[in-house]
């Protein structure tokens, strides 16, 4: 079967009928899906990065504060860091800028835009996206969006510093970046919907034939419901954003209350808006949002555990029907980001409630990967290792983010850096490790070579250790009652005393964590010319990626010839089968 | 290999790829509106007082016009859908010039409301009444210029592809109507908002 797929790629190419595209077509503005995936997936792990140097220069401050920050320091203009040392404006620019990246451009575009982008279409046997010239506008708007962000640093007074949440009444009156960073979600927005349209048009209008619902690989649910989460959350922020524009531009007072003072002095708005609403629509798309950062996460780790433990994922089913409970719930959940605005004992028992019964399906799907281990003969390789390393990290992610879902004891934890290290464990070790895992996994598949596992060895472990060393501490110093937002990391306040240390510790692991990237990013261009080759299924998986289309995936159209589907996703170990694996597209 | 369905309907969906796509663009423009719709309800309820429309200089016999226009130009919309559907190429064209004048006649209406509004210093800041009324209305008028474009290049230029693939063209116009439609629905819920209530 391998064979005879890698020997159709080497004649392949010479009956495809279609006219050489231009370089500018083929490369930048291309529509084949994969091209896409792939622009996607170097734009967001660049937008990741630099992210994280924002964050890595905010750790300098809270170590070590008021201190020149050494090599950068120089280099950054006196209105952001006068004589090396970072003022606090430049600080809340950097906060509000490190959120806003590392989830709107970093990590949703390589979860959704890249890996769904590239691996869909394959999954379910489709030629490419329902509409390629749609797929194309959603990365050049999430690139214009990115181009927006980037480009708001050097506007007067900076880039947008009311933190990654945007609360007026402060976000209303703050300098021009903020209207940049408006405008760069509206192009994100816009970004997101295109894509959602349509990755939800192909998973349902494009499946092969004999690709019915339940044979879908769990990847293609957690897309799918990913998605809608997309569509249906995204415009409430939509909304939100034209009212602010309107605050700012236009004079209005959507969000700003009758006789607001700022610095003694009244403001020229009429009054009469409420802050609150702004809050609601924010948290209307920021909830469902979480879950389209950790639903492609649960994908590709299923994928992963299930080709290398070599049986069948267990419970196939309830995790699809938890995924898309899961998917229904996110949607009642917002107003727990709100305990502390006073909207009534009922309205926050109500909203605790859901957000209890909400934890339910992320358990099961956890448990389900949990239990799928379980007897398997399990393959050590890089992307397993970032898969296991994903099960707990998710766990300790998930379970510390109850108490901040129960309103009394939220009144102690909210806006402390419990907070910060309870969602960092989610999206940080949670996401980022199972974005890593499809990274090592799919990577075959895009260049026809495999990445150094020996390199990829020492990333796991360093990162794996690292990244520990930055988010436990967090729940020890956000116990101890240290707020979040603090310029200093506390220094100014009694009861931090005892957890200040911890500062030192976790910013020198967060540089460190930078440090064991370098294995990885080597790799990743290393492997693209000089990894070793391998052939179209080389995990022996069964899904039709690799079963049924050459590594890489021909150019127009992905398969030699339209695969048929007979059997569910994860076919692994059957008894009596000749191999322990058999392709979604194989008879028995 | 061709994307397939972008013609003839998937048996098992009943339907052809853009018009689930539209109908899945128009959840979001629901979502959209939705939330704008809540953000109105909840700052008149959270307001001390509440104007009429007609306090603001609001019309309610150019929005009543307004209405009967919009209302009409989704027939000549069916209409000119209806006549390509029976090879009638003359017919659609005429049908969807209509519609299109409709729109501008809205569009012109709407900006006599707006420059009477600007000349008695009615702006978006003066409170926050005609800052929602001029958020909404702002923003259904962008729509329904999205939409005029649309139906414009329809009209002309895209009109050509009914000599090489009728079918198609005809799906084409279904999914520029099925959204022409919602434009026109979202102003039937602005107008007794805005102006009546």
């Amino acid at each position: 079967m391998t064979a005879l797929v890698d020997e159709r790629l080497a004649h392949g190419h010479g009956h495809e009928a279609h006219e050489e595209l231009s370089f500018l077509r083929k490369y930048v503005f291309s529509q084949d899906h994969k091209v896409i995936g792939i622009q996607y997936g170097f734009t967001a792990l660049t937008f990741l990065l630099y992210g994280f140097s924002l964050m890595m220069m905010m750790r300098w401050q809270l170590a070590y504060p008021g201190q020149p920050i050494p090599f950068i320091g120089r280099f950054l203009s006196q209105g952001a860091a006068a004589g090396g040392i970072m003022l606090p404006e430049f600080y809340n620019q950097l906060g509000a800028m490190h959120g806003t990246i590392m989830v709107f451009l970093g990590i949703v575009p390589l979860a959704v835009g890249a890996f769904g982008n590239y691996v869909v279409p394959l999954q379910i046997g489709a030629p490419d996206m329902a509409f390629p010239k749609l797929n194309m506008a959603s990365y050049w708007m999430y690139f214009l969006g990115g181009v927006t962000m980037l480009g708001s640093f050097f506007l007067p007074g900076g880039a947008a510093q009311s933190g990654w949440t945007s609360y007026p009444p402060l976000s209303d009156i703050a300098p021009p970046g903020q209207t940049a960073w408006l405008f760069g979600m509206l192009f994100l927005i816009i970004s997101s919907l295109l894509g959602a349209t349509n990755f939800i048009t192909t998973i349902v209008q494009l499946r092969a034939p004999g690709m019915t619902w339940m044979r879908l690989p769990f990847f293609v649910w957690a897309q799918l419901v990913t998605s809608f989460l997309l569509l249906l959350a995204f415009p409430a922020l939509q909304a939100a954003a034209v009212l602010q524009m309107m605050d700012r531009l236009a004079g209005t007072s959507f969000f700003l209350p009758s006789g607001l003072i700022v610095s003694g002095q009244a403001i020229a708005n009429t009054g009469g808006g409420n802050p609150l609403l702004w809050q609601h629509l924010f948290w209307f798309l920021a909830h469902p949002e979480v879950y389209v950062l950790i639903l492609p996460a649960f994908g590709i780790v299923a994928e992963v555990i299930a080709n290398n433990t070599r049986k069948p994922l267990w419970g196939y089913r309830s995790m699809v029907y938890a995924t898309v409970f899961l998917g229904f719930m996110s949607f009642i959940v917002w107003a727990h980001h709100m305990f502390m605005t006073g909207m009534g004992t009922v309205m926050s028992t109500f909203f605790q409630t859901t957000t209890m019964i909400i934890s339910i399906p992320s358990v099961v799907i956890l448990t389900a990967l949990v239990i799928s281990l379980w007897g398997g003969s399990i393959r050590f390789t890089t992307p397993m290792l970032f898969a296991l390393g994903f099960l707990p990290m998710f766990a300790i992610g998930g379970l510390t983010g109850l108490p901040l879902g129960l309103a009394p004891t939220d009144i102690h934890l909210h806006d402390t850096m419990y907070v910060i290290g309870h969602f960092h464990y989610v999206v940080a070790p949670g996401t980022i490790f199972a974005m890593f895992a499809g990274i090592y996994y799919w990577f075959p598949k895009i260049t026809g070579r495999k990445m150094s596992d020996v390199l990829g060895r020492i990333h796991f472990w360093l990162s794996f250790v690292f990244i520990n060393g930055i988010f436990m501490p967090m729940f020890i110093v956000g116990l101890a009652g240290v707020s979040r937002r603090l310029y200093d990391g506390g220094q100014q306040y009694a009861h931090a005393q005892g957890v200040l240390h911890w500062n030192v510790f976790m910013s020198i692991s967060a540089w460190c964590l930078a440090l064991s990237q370098i294995p990885f990013i080597w790799n990743l261009f290393w492997s693209i010319k000089k990894g070793v080759k391998v052939g179209s299924n080389p995990w022996e998986a069964t899904t039709l990626e690799w079963s049924a289309a050459p590594s890489p995936p021909i150019a127009h159209g992905n398969f030699p010839h339209l695969p048929t589907v007979v059997r569910g996703p994860y076919d692994y170990s059957v008894p009596g089968a000749a191999t322990d694996f058999t392709p979604q597209g194989q008879e028995a | 290999m061709d994307i397939p369905y972008t013609v003839e309907p998937r048996p098992d969906t009943g339907v052809f790829n853009a018009k689930l796509g539209i109908w899945l663009f128009l959840a979001s423009e629901v979502m959209l509106f939705g939330a704008l719709f809540s953000s109105y309800i909840l700052l008149r309820t959270g307001a001390p007082a509440w104007p009429h429309g007609r306090d603001e200089g609001l019309s309610v016999p150019l929005a009543t016009l307004n209405t009967l226009i919009l209302i009409s130009s989704s027939v000549t919309m069916v209409m000119s859908w209806a006549s390509l559907k029976l090879n009638e190429f003359k017919k659609y064209r005429l049908y969807m010039g209509l519609t299109i004048l409709c729109g501008l006649g809205f569009m012109v209406i709407k900006s006599i409301e707006y420059s009477h509004k600007f000349e008695t210093h009615h702006f978006p800041k003066t409170n926050t009444f005609l800052a929602i009324y001029f958020t909404l209305t702002g923003l259904h008028g962008l729509h329904v210029l999205g939409g005029m474009i649309v139906n414009g290049y329809f009209w002309g230029p895209g009109a050509k592809l009914f000599k090489k693939d009728p079918e198609r063209f005809a799906n084409r116009i279904e999914v520029a109507g099925l959204y022409w439609h919602f434009v026109d629905l979202v102003w039937i819920f602005l107008f007794p908002t805005l102006y009546l209530l």
